[in-house]
């Protein structure tokens, strides 16, 4: 039966990380930019109210809760609000460990969920993105082939996110055309590490050029085992927090020029009670929370295990012009303060603009 | 729990309303279209039996709208000929007593085909409703009407077949701005009322548009919706005038509901004709490897997708009885715009298939036109989103 309430549980963690989101994001996220470090103690803070690790089953060592993509998406939106680069670190062990879970085999979940489970931040990354023009997730140009009883990669990624730091890889690459996900523990030969990219936004969150020269790893890694994954899943499921996550930076702009176009007097009065600013952000109102329903119905048909495809890329696709809409509007309406540091309106910009880039940054 | 999954019975509710809409509205929509004040006595006499039995029962609620948007996606103006206590009867939920609901509405089930108007509009006010003539004066155990409405949705057949009625809001004292706003019922057939012309419009032909004229009206004094005192209290808590926004907290999602309808035709249009060119539309390619086609294509089901959520929304508010004022506004805004755009750029794809009055796609974007115009412009619901958003009066964004 339709219905637009999430469950109690829902609302519980969605206050919580709100809260977070609010008392600790929000108040070192501009020193974060500008230095492009995030202080461990909040990531490990995060880390403790199990955004990622509750959903690990207690077979695997972990609380057992339930991983739902609507839950996934909701947490999402909230952390992205308080800051985009912490809310993509906080979560990057899930680009790692929730591919391993819905599809990895029994032995590759046995060996890699119970490091997601505990009460420490088990830095692991997932690479996607290459770098070059018209980068396509269905046609990679990092390859795979098997040699033997090993695989062996060759190609480069770029937008890794936490690569120096890393333990454990999730790598996608062609295999016959076909793309799957390989498994590359640190230090593998083959596997380098570049230089800390330099982003327009998203600059706290330290992301990295990987290059796979020969990198060979045993055939065990291949994600799903003979089966492979269903990578369009794993696309989707990416849609599906990206968009999320575009709605809580578009949010965050809403609020903070919203606020401002009250307390800005011009001609006498507040900006706001001018249309040309109070339908601006009507508009911005009405498409983030229809974007925000976009999301959850994409979600909705990943929790009953049905192809979302359609629903998670136009949402992501809608997602990602409505927060650039946003965000702009939120600038625009802050004038020349919105061109300043001094504010956060120009770093939401910034951030906002990435999301069309960012395919498999984030999963739920 | 959230949850987008229809209940078995409104899965058949839609099941039932396509047929209706497949195999009753499309056969006569051009027909109609084209010989304007015409009226399709078999759809009118069908769909009555068919509501009083339920299969094709239109109220406000989830289950009405999916119906409502498929009766629109067969055709909106032909919709808009199906009989009910339609707005004249929101507007007797929305503000009427126990007592007025089981007079004016107990036996409206029954009989011969009835319809329920409301007059709210006149010559010299649209969306400043609280700048309403008409005046109702108390003489005894009567009310006399006096005043002239337009753009009455339903109106002539409203005013004229027995057992109909009009909502009409009238000031009780001018001085008393929207303190002094009331509704009154006028039965069909009452002396003093009468349908003074219809409208010729760019879509939703099939529907009566009507002027209505009120001249020296005499309605029973019991006949006025909510408290004939005048209040002067601040004009945000005047309570007539809440009664009329009442009604549109729920109307408002309806007409999201019938645009919805209106643009998933021409979208299916538009996709099967694609498709039979041998053209997919590959969801989940990057922007920059599609084609301009695609993209189009892409941004219509997105924005179709949008309005359609919000306008769930709205809906499910309503019936969970949560204040929905913002969502309605927003569904309607969103709605209005998005199927007349989408219906709009459906005929610029489709090329001469798009304009020409074979295909039935010129008169979707004609009809579509006016979702974004009726129950609130864009305008207005963008204004009331905002004072929403603001947490401002309308003293403070005007």
């Amino acid at each position: 039966m339709i219905s637009f309430s999430p469950t109690e549980e829902q609302q519980m963690i969605v206050s919580m990380a709100k809260q977070f989101a609010n008392d600790e994001m929000r108040k070192i996220y501009r020193q974060c930019d500008e230095s492009g470090e995030i202080p461990d103690t909040v990531i490990d803070t995060a880390w403790n109210m199990g955004f990622v690790s509750s959903g690990i089953p207690e077979d695997y060592g972990g609380p057992g809760g339930e991983h739902s993509a609507i839950t996934g998406s909701l947490i999402a939106e909230e952390l992205a609000w308080g800051d985009l680069s912490m809310a993509l670190h906080i979560l990057c062990p899930a680009l790692f460990a929730y591919p391993i879970l819905e599809m990895g085999t029994e032995r590759q979940r046995e060996k890699y969920l119970p490091l997601f489970g505990g009460e420490r931040y088990k830095t692991a990354t997932a690479a996607l993105i290459e770098p070059r023009f018209g980068f396509d997730p269905h046609s990679l140009s990092t390859v795979v082939r098997p040699d033997g009883d090993e695989y062996v990669l060759n190609g480069g990624k770029c937008y890794v996110p936490m690569a120096a730091a890393a333990d454990l890889f999730l790598i996608y690459a062609a295999e016959n055309g076909n793309t799957q996900a390989f498994v590359v523990e640190k230090g593998a030969t083959g596997l380098e590490v570049g230089e800390r990219e330099k982003n327009m936004g998203i600059r706290a969150l330290a992301t990295y050029e990987i290059g796979l020269k020969d990198c060979r790893i045993p055939k065990e890694n291949r994600l799903g085992g003979e089966k492979g994954c269903d990578y369009n899943r794993i696309l989707n499921r990416s849609r599906v927090a990206l968009s999320a996550m575009a709605v809580g930076v578009a949010k965050a702009a809403l609020e903070y020029s919203r606020d401002y176009a009250k307390e800005r007097v011009a001609f006498g009065e507040p900006i706001a009670s001018r249309q040309g600013i109070a339908f601006m952000l009507a508009e911005m109102a009405i498409e983030i929370d229809a974007t925000r329903l976009m999301t959850w119905e994409a979600a909705w048909k990943l929790d009953r295990n049905e192809d979302a495809t359609k629903e998670a890329s136009l949402v992501k696709a809608y997602a990602d012009d409505m927060v650039m809409m946003a965000t702009d509007r939120a600038v625009q309406i802050l004038g020349g303060h919105g061109y300043v540091r001094e504010h956060p309106v120009e770093l939401w910009l910034r951030n906002g603009r990435g999301f069309v880039t960012f395919d498999g940054m984030a999963i739920v | 729990m959230i949850d987008f999954e229809l209940t078995p019975e409104q899965k058949e509710a839609v099941k039932v309303a396509h047929q209706f809409a497949e195999e009753l509205f499309r056969p006569i929509s051009r027909h109609y279209d084209e010989h304007e004040h015409e009226s399709p006595q078999e759809l009118i006499d069908k769909t009555w039996g068919e509501r009083n039995k339920g299969t094709l029962a239109l109220g406000l609620d989830v289950t009405a709208s999916l119906r409502i948007e498929e009766l629109c996606w067969g055709d909106a103006g032909l919709f808009l000929c199906v009989p009910g206590p339609g707005l004249g009867g929101a507007a007797i939920f929305a503000s009427g007593t126990k007592e007025q609901l089981q007079r004016f509405l107990g036996n409206f089930n029954e009989g011969e085909p009835k319809w329920g108007a409301m007059a709210m509009t006149e010559p010299g006010c649209g969306s400043d409703t609280s700048a309403i003539s008409t005046t109702a004066v108390r003489d005894g155990p009567e009310w006399v009407l006096n005043g002239e409405k337009i753009f009455v949705t339903w109106g002539k057949r409203a005013a004229e077949n027995p057992g109909g009625l009009v909502v009409v809001w009238a000031t009780v004292d001018k001085s008393a701005g929207r303190a002094g706003m009331k509704s009154f019922v006028v039965p069909a057939g009452t002396p003093g009322m009468r349908v003074e012309k219809l409208e010729k419009k760019l879509g939703i032909r099939a529907s009566d548009t009507a002027t209505l004229i009120f001249d020296n009206c005499r309605i029973p004094f019991e006949n006025i919706l909510g408290s004939p005192e005048v209040k002067k209290v601040a004009r945000s808590e005047t309570k007539g005038f809440k009664g009329a926004m009442a009604t549109f907290d729920a109307t408002r999602p309806i007409v999201a509901a019938m645009a919805i309808g209106v643009g998933r035709a021409a979208l299916d249009f538009v996709e099967e004709t694609v498709e039979k060119e041998g053209v997919t539309i590959r969801y989940g390619v990057p922007k920059q490897k599609l084609t301009a086609l695609e993209r189009d294509i892409i941004e219509m089901e997105a924005n179709f997708k949008a309005a359609k959520l919000l306008t769930l929304r709205a809906l499910w508010m309503m019936s969970q009885l949560q204040p929905n004022n913002l969502e309605a506004s927003m569904a309607k805004a969103k709605a209005g715009l998005a199927v007349t755009k989408i219906t709009q750029k459906a005929v610029e794809i489709m090329g001469p298939l798009g304009y020409s009055r074979k295909y039935l796609l010129e008169k979707w974007m004609r009809d579509a036109k006016i979702n974004d115009i009726f129950e609130g412009t864009g305008q207005i619901n963008m204004l009331i989103v905002a004072r929403r958003v603001l947490d401002y009066s309308r003293d403070q964004l005007r």
